[in-house]
């Protein structure tokens, strides 16, 4: 290793440090903005003014009005609590659920096993978006639907990835000596294999936050996830397709909104994912 | 090789049983059949006939019963009829999916004729600002949801510079730019990130410092051996980032109502049309895993390597 080959890692290490800090209070920031966005709202999201139908953005309403004179920036403000607690939602279950099974098939072996994993390539044989598509418009519209089609989609992906981490765990030898000098299951699987293997579980939800967000605010664009008076940006901007031609802020501005909070989720998964895996840096 | 293709096609038998018990395991969940669509909830018909007709139609037998009759149906293309229009759900479906079809083979097109040129690009000019440059847009890209830039693309295209048609009338070439480059944007922003990290990972390989340090010009070393090995695994990831794009027609069919099996299922959904949902599901499922497998053997067919069992390192 050269001397300049050095300076630079540590340069990347510390710009690493610092986008780690600036995206997850970008992220915290979205999150408390969304619990509290009841207060930050600078108009009633529900007031109609009929007087000032899809006004074009100015100094009073940033974002316009639609086609009741509601302020469309209210609106965007008050629909992030249903679109992004929807989505840290879904990727938690996903999470917990694949992470379970998978932890189980990895340490139980065995037929059922054999079975759990078969089931997850069932699903795995399924194109993204089709069958949650299909879960949902068989189950019915509403957010709590979408979620569940979504969910039953995607723990699969987090199955393989604890059963496989819970395989090379049980190599190990001290999980061995652990084995030996008495440990209960339970002990040893909370203990000794949970926290060795939840890293890049981790790291997985967060780069999955972004595109959950998509899939799910796609579903509700369709008619397959919140429904009105419920203000969630997808199904906002399917109810304002019709003012394209007219006000097309009122259409686009939810859009905005969930490009811009699907980027920093991304770009705090991304810099997890450097962080924690060094090898990926750079890719 | 024979044989690891008979092993594929026998590995493919357990997923199509899965695929299909799956879909209609969904439907019966739904707590829906052809009868209780055709005569209403409760009341309107007298409980004997509804109970005739069911079994007439088989639906007072076990559930496993069921499924195998109607698997039965399923190979002889017979997936029922559509509960809104009485047609035959199989045709109905199977006259929709060229425009589907050639809708994907588009976006394919572009995606490629996009994201390979900027992939390489990038790659090779790691760290530099043109990279950096790519690596921005294609993360812009990556955040933008699909519907979001459809429309996008309708309020600048259509409704502003009036270039083209809001909605597809038909499946003519000026009605297929929007949705085409809607699913090409998402797909080559994805893509020419896996293309610039297979290439970069190519040119890191110890035979092109060989090559450099006998004095081999840097263009040749690209044209002539990096992307000629890169190429495949360039094109194994095309073929499996199909899946996504099967998911995300139907969205963008909808929206731009173009006539596919998108907009089908998407239609069937919002009618309840279950026969018609479960065909979709089907149907798309079976389309993906036979890419997937066609991609797997190719794959093994072309590089030399596989084929004559040497491994890569």
């Amino acid at each position: 290793m050269s001397e300049p080959t050095v300076r630079i890692q540590k340069v990347r290490r510390n710009t690493l440090k610092i986008r780690l800090i600036v995206f997850g209070a970008l992220a915290a920031g979205l999150l408390i903005g969304s619990i509290f966005s009841d207060y930050l709202t600078p108009y009633d999201p529900y007031l109609q003014d009929l007087m000032n139908t899809k006004a074009a953005p100015s100094a009073e309403h940033l974002l316009g009005t639609d086609r009741y004179g509601r302020d469309m920036l209210s609106r965007v403000i008050v629909g992030s609590r249903a679109s992004i607690f929807s989505t840290l939602l879904l990727v938690a279950i996903i999470t917990v659920t694949g992470t379970v099974i998978g932890l189980f098939c990895g340490w139980h072996g065995k037929w059922i096993d054999t079975v759990l994993m078969r089931i997850s390539d069932m699903f795995l044989a399924f194109p993204g978006l089709v069958f949650a598509l299909a879960v949902a418009g068989v189950l019915g519209g509403g957010l709590h639907n979408a979620i569940i089609a979504l969910a039953a989609i995607s723990w699969p992906k987090y199955a393989r990835i604890a059963r496989s981490q819970t395989l090379a765990q049980k190599e190990t030898l001290w999980l061995k000596a652990a084995k030996l000098s008495g440990s209960s299951t339970g002990k040893i699987v909370l203990k000794h294999i949970l926290p060795n293997i939840i890293g890049p579980i981790l790291v997985t939800s967060m780069l999955d936050i972004g595109t959950m967000m998509m899939e799910l605010a796609g579903l509700s664009f369709l008619g397959l996830g919140a429904k009105p008076p419920t203000a969630e940006w997808g199904s906002m901007m399917s109810d304002t397709r019709s003012l394209l031609t007219t006000a097309p802020w009122v259409t686009l501005a939810p859009g905005l909104a969930i490009f811009v909070s699907v980027m920093i989720f991304n770009l705090l998964g991304d810099t997890v994912r450097d962080w924690a895996d060094p090898k990926m840096r750079g890719r | 090789m024979r044989r690891y293709v008979a092993k594929r096609l026998i590995q493919l038998i357990p997923v199509l049983l899965g695929i299909t018990f799956l879909s209609f395991a969904m439907m019966r969940i739904a707590g829906s059949d052809a009868i209780t669509e055709l005569y209403g909830d409760k009341g309107a018909v007298a409980q004997e006939i509804i109970d005739a007709r069911r079994a007439e139609l088989g639906l007072d037998q076990p559930f496993l019963k069921q499924y195998v009759s109607w698997l039965g149906g399923l190979l002889r293309g017979d997936m029922g009829t559509s509960y809104v229009s009485g047609k035959d759900v199989f045709q109905t479906f199977i006259s929709k999916l060229p425009a589907t079809l050639l809708l994907t083979a588009l976006s394919i097109l572009v995606t490629v004729v996009i994201s390979i040129p900027l992939g390489v690009l990038a790659a090779v000019n790691h760290d530099r600002l043109i990279d950096y440059a790519l690596r921005v847009l294609s993360f812009i890209g990556n955040s933008l949801p699909n519907f979001f830039v459809a429309l996008l693309l309708m309020q600048l295209l259509a409704i502003r510079w009036k270039l083209l048609p809001v909605l597809s009338n038909g499946t003519g070439i000026r009605s297929a730019v929007m949705p085409t480059l809607t699913l090409a944007i998402a797909m080559s922003a994805k893509y020419m990130r896996q293309v610039r990290a297979t290439v970069l990972e190519e040119l890191n390989r110890e035979y092109v410092a060989g090559a450099k340090a006998r004095g081999v010009r840097d263009r040749v070393i690209l044209w002539k051996s990096v992307l000629k090995s890169a190429m495949l695994t360039i094109i194994t990831l095309l073929a499996l980032s199909v899946g996504s794009l099967l998911g995300g027609t139907a969205i963008i069919e909808s929206i731009f109502m173009w006539d596919g099996v998108g907009k089908l299922a998407v239609d069937a959904i919002t009618l309840r049309d279950y026969p018609l949902i479960q065909a979709y599901v089907i149907w798309m499922a079976i389309i993906y895993v036979m890419v997937n497998l066609v991609t797997d053997l190719l794959y093994h067919a072309l590089d030399p390597r596989i084929r004559l069992g040497v491994s890569r390192e």
